[in-house]
């Protein structure tokens, strides 16, 4: 390998820090030509204050990043729920490490544990305050379905029996990986919403109600 | 480590006091009689060398031929323990004097067991169902309950 004799001085003479340097060397000389800014014929203005996008996708984005759950941890699953909050598995990395002690303020429950007909009427009062938009996990088996206590006098089999559910994550109870999985099954969820519903599937006012 | 009292003495310290009290002399509980169960429980509380100032817990049992109610108490004085038990034979509408007025944690497992298993504790000051609500159907952890 030939080296220039005026730069010598800046390469050692190994090779194979000869051969780093050549490469190193040929990106920067293909590197000259700047990619074309696509917002270069805005107005100084305009490009500094300006961002192009849907109103869906704004909203949804702001919707599935900022989940806050209610409290609602009447077993045992609670606690891999506060262990998948924990530094180990960091829920906080998907924007929902903030619980909300008032439902008011909280649009995600994550139902984790069996759940009593005489606790039933409070969880669903819990979930009627919470504010639309809102969102349910049914997390662990005796959330889904009762668990090994279905059979039982006093244990609600299923939460969808008391409030409609939109992700189930099996287990008993279920490994904090399988929670923010199912977090992000939910979060692939909200970002399909649309702020306006499909007018199409509305009824027409035209047809008489009729809906075609 | 609380050391469990044998009966015997105890039983000697009852038939002593109230004739006829102890129904069965068991080797480490005491089964005395439904109507004597009152005045038995403030001797076993206030008599000295005995003390049994804590009550563990209520529970009871199922036997198909009658019901037994459990105590199991403790002398934090003392450190020792004994269990103490009732039966009574019908099952209707098994009753028992309640203890609540001798130690105040009795208040929420009287109502536990009248819940759950039938079981009327008679001067409680609230006797309603507590796992359960009202109109629940019968008393699930009778044995011959059936959903």
């Amino acid at each position: 390998m030939e080296i220039n004799s005026d730069k010598e001085s800046i390469y050692s003479s190994a090779e194979l820090d000869c051969d780093e340097g050549l490469i190193i060397e040929e990106v920067k000389a293909s590197s000259r030509k700047s990619i074309p800014d696509p917002d270069a014929w805005l107005d100084e203005d305009l490009k500094r204050n300006i961002i192009l996008t849907s109103v869906d996708w704004v909203i949804n984005w702001a919707r599935r990043s900022s989940l806050w759950t209610a409290v609602c941890y009447p077993a045992c699953c609670g606690m891999e729920w506060m262990a998948s909050l924990s530094p180990r598995f960091d829920l906080s990395r998907f924007g929902m490490e903030i619980m909300r002690a008032s439902p008011r303020q909280a649009d995600l429950m994550i139902t984790a544990g069996t759940l009593t007909w005489k606790m039933a009427p409070n969880v669903r009062r819990i979930y009627n305050q919470m504010p639309e938009p809102k969102w349910v996990i049914a997390m662990g088996a005796c959330g889904i379905s009762g668990g090994i206590f279905r059979s039982s006098y006093n244990v609600v089999p299923g939460y969808n029996k008391i409030i409609p559910v939109d992700v189930y994550v099996p287990g008993c109870p279920p490994r904090p990986e399988a929670l923010i999985y199912g977090i992000q099954m939910l979060q692939k969820k909200i970002n399909k919403e649309k702020v306006l519903p499909d007018l199409s599937e509305l009824p027409n006012p035209l047809q008489k109600g009729k809906k075609e | 480590m609380t050391a469990a009292l044998s009966a015997e003495e105890i039983i000697s310290q009852l038939n002593d006091k109230f004739p006829g009290a102890v129904e069965e002399a068991g080797a480490d509980s005491v089964l005395v009689k439904s109507d004597s169960l009152l005045a038995a429980a403030e001797y076993l509380k206030t008599a000295k060398g005995l003390k049994f100032d804590y009550l563990n817990y209520i529970t009871a049992v199922d036997y198909y031929q009658y019901f037994e109610v459990v105590y199991m108490l403790t002398s934090l004085e003392n450190n020792h323990s004994i269990t103490l038990k009732v039966r009574c034979y019908t099952r209707d509408n098994p009753t028992v004097p309640s203890i609540r007025g001798l130690w105040q944690g009795a208040d929420f497992q009287e109502r536990e067991v009248y819940d759950l298993m039938g079981i009327t504790f008679e001067g409680h000051p609230n006797l309603k169902r507590i796992f359960l609500w009202d109109g629940f159907p019968g008393h699930p952890l009778r044995k011959d309950w059936n959903q």
